[in-house]
């Protein structure tokens, strides 16, 4: 064992997943040519589209803010063990509370019912992962499958309470009367220039710092990793895994809920249909890309929040590129970060002298 | 025959149609499984082949050469996924995730620069699809007394997908309980140690699995899209990968178990149809909405109820290897 490792060893954590990236926008430049267009220019065009103007740069901070929520969702069940597919459903029902907050208490108290509406948030997302957690725990019934259950519940009662229930009288889209503006989550669109994005991405940090203090500060943060890293060690030490277990699901879920704090009181002010549109799944990637650990997280949900803004911008100067690239990009993006991390480790070791880690 | 047992025949027959596509997918998740192998990229391979399938057979006008294509790339996707897997020791789970991911981009993004269509491509011509099989003697015996009925709508009639799908359920308990393969297969899932020991490639095996899961769910994909539909549309899968997992963890990673789950899943799906406006007793009429969601409560109540805990495989979602 050599204690004089070389310098560079320390870039290598840092190096890894940059090459890793790398040959995925590579290989999504091909995807490009192979569509019949300019990769440069799509290349370009997505980069401007994502950070050219203060205006894009909002635009990506408000994706990134639904990502950081659902990619902290999945991770904080992931470090009990726990396999969090249902983060889709969890936002939804997230929404449903935070709107009838927003629509009943709201008109009564003002910007008052805005921490409420947070809260109701949270405990939608919350109830709707506490069920699969407490029957995982009590009936031992698998969590990927009623997670992924818990899905299409939620969406089939949120499309018949929205199109039967909540629809705003007179509308044929399926969407709740508007908000009062009182309840309207604060805008940053002011500091960058004009965008959705909102007071939720500072909420969406904090949370991401307050996940990393509850994991590695917290007694009950230690009992959930315990949990997860060897439930048998664990429960011989004391620990009760199920309700390790429960909780973490549980909490996941909650921050699953607050897509709605952005989505709904943020950005459209209103319930409308499917407005998880798909985070939840994309949570996944974000997540396992950030290896479970909030700044990566943070970081990954910036790059994806990126992807979004800038495909968005792309579609409209580069007509026969679909957007649909952009999910190709994310799609190689997990697989050369997340599945494929090892590909080029070995040689970027090798090259960057003795000493680095293998 | 009865109105009320004319319906129940066309239930029955929709029933057989809907569960085909997740009985080839959840038997195809089977092996890749019970190799150790974790299959969530079951929607890619599904959604890769009904593309390329639907692709194919439009450019060519030949189902066959469709359905060559649809396999050869959910075969092509499953190899990935065992070079990510296995030789590379990446996680499964995250694998999986980056294979549908993958394929609900790239699919659309193919279709439009080929076909210049918004992400579908052309509808089929009849020729370029595969019909349904009408067998022998079914028009023949549809008026013998309760037995000509059953045998003309429900038996005879469909796809032959579906007749594929139904001997898959057999072919896969006789390879895994009979074969020396099916149980090496399932000794690399449990104990992987075991089986190097006894001279055996690990990788190879799981290779070989996932290259069966790659056929039939390459046999799934291309049943939506050159079948049963006429032609590739935007994520025409809609989550049955993700439910044919949920079929197979449900039936404990057990052929005929798994299919009867997948068999209650498409028989909720065409009772659902069904079921609109009509008036139940004691719960009344039920709203179309919440209708769509029965199979779903219906599963985590039975999950809850009567399947309790399920036993995965033992090395399931370890690389092997084990330890760095």
């Amino acid at each position: 064992m050599r204690f004089s490792a070389s310098p560079l060893r320390r870039i290598e954590p840092a190096l890894v997943p940059v090459i890793n990236l790398a040959a995925a926008l590579v290989l999504s430049a091909l995807v490009v040519l192979a569509a019949g267009s300019d990769p440069i220019e799509a290349m370009t065009a997505l980069a401007t589209g994502a950070a050219g103007d203060g205006a894009s740069l909002g635009y990506t901070l408000y994706y990134a803010t639904n990502f950081i929520l659902t990619g902290l969702a999945v991770a904080l069940p992931f470090h009990a063990g726990i396999f969090n597919i249902g983060g889709e459903g969890q936002a939804y029902i997230g929404g449903l509370f935070a709107s009838l907050v927003c629509l009943f208490v709201g008109p009564p108290l003002g910007w008052a019912a805005i921490p409420l509406a947070v809260l109701a948030a949270a405990a939608g997302g919350a109830l709707w992962a506490l069920v699969p957690a407490w029957l995982f725990v009590t009936r031992g019934s698998h969590v990927v499958i009623t997670t992924i259950m818990f899905n299409f519940i939620a969406s089939a009662v949120m499309t018949f309470l929205i199109v039967n229930v909540l629809i705003a009288p007179g509308q044929s889209s399926p969407e709740s009367v508007a908000f009062p503006a009182a309840v309207w989550m604060p805008s940053l669109g002011g500091l960058l220039g004009p965008s959705p994005l909102n007071l939720t991405f500072p909420l969406s940090l904090l949370l991401a710092i307050g996940v990393w203090m509850f994991l590695r500060l917290s007694r009950r943060g230690f009992e959930v990793r315990a949990a997860g890293a060897n439930p048998e060690a664990a429960r011989a030490a004391g620990i009760s895994v199920g309700a390790a277990t429960v909780m973490a699901l549980t909490l996941g879920g909650g921050l699953a809920g607050l897509v709605a704090v952005n989505e709904l009181m943020g950005a459209q002010h209103r319930l409308l249909l499917d407005f998880p549109a798909g985070y939840g799944f994309m949570a996944i990637a974000v997540a396992l890309m950030g290896r479970n650990h909030p700044l990566g997280i943070c970081l990954t949900a910036l790059f994806f929040g990126a992807l979004y803004q800038g495909g968005t911008e792309l579609s409209f100067d580069m007509p026969k590129v679909t957007r649909d690239i952009v999910v190709v990009i994310e799609g190689l993006a997990v697989l050369f970060c997340g599945a494929l991390q090892n590909l080029f480790r070995a040689r970027i070791a090798r090259w960057l002298g003795p000493g680095a880690a293998a | 025959m009865s109105e009320a047992g004319t319906e129940l025949l066309s239930i029955v027959a929709a029933t057989l149609r809907l569960a085909t596509p997740l009985l080839l997918a959840a038997l195809g998740g089977l092996f890749s499984e019970r190799s150790g192998t974790i299959d969530i990229g079951l929607e890619g391979k599904m959604l890769g082949s009904a593309f390329a399938a639907a692709a194919m057979a439009s450019v060519t006008g030949s189902a066959w050469a469709g359905l060559g294509a649809g396999i050869a790339v959910a075969v092509l996707l499953a190899l990935l996924h065992a070079f990510a897997a296995v030789t590379q020791r990446g996680d499964q789970v995250v694998t999986g995730m980056a294979l549908n991911i993958l394929v609900a981009g790239l699919a659309p993004v193919l279709a439009t620069a080929w076909f210049h269509l918004d992400g579908t491509t052309p509808a089929l011509a009849e020729s370029a699809r595969f019909g349904s099989l009408a067998l022998p003697g079914a028009a023949a015996l549809a008026h013998t007394p309760l037995f000509g009925p059953v045998y003309a709508r429900v038996i005879s009639g469909h796809n032959g997908f579906v007749y594929v799908a139904a001997l898959a359920i057999p072919a896969a308990a006789l390879v895994l309980r009979r074969t020396r393969f099916g149980l090496r297969l399932r000794a690399v899932g449990e104990s992987p140690d075991a089986v190097e020991t006894a001279g055996v490639s690990v990788a190879w095996l799981r290779y070989r699995a996932l290259i069966i899961t790659g056929v039939l769910c390459g046999l799934s994909g291309a049943y939506l899209s050159i079948a049963a539909g006429a032609g590739f549309t935007r994520n025409m899968t809609a989550g049955r990968g993700y439910l044919a997992l949920a079929a197979l963890i449900f039936g404990r990673w057990r052929p005929v178990p798994t299919a009867l789950a997948c068999l209650l899943f498409a028989f909720a799906d065409a009772a659902q149809t069904r079921l609109q406006g009509v008036a139940l007793p004691v719960l009344g009429v039920i709203p179309v909405e919440l209708v769509s969601a029965i199979p779903y409560v219906l599963t985590v109540l039975l999950l809850a109820g009567f399947v309790g805990a399920s036993r995965a495989p033992r090395a399931l979602g370890l690389p092997y290897p084990t330890g760095r």
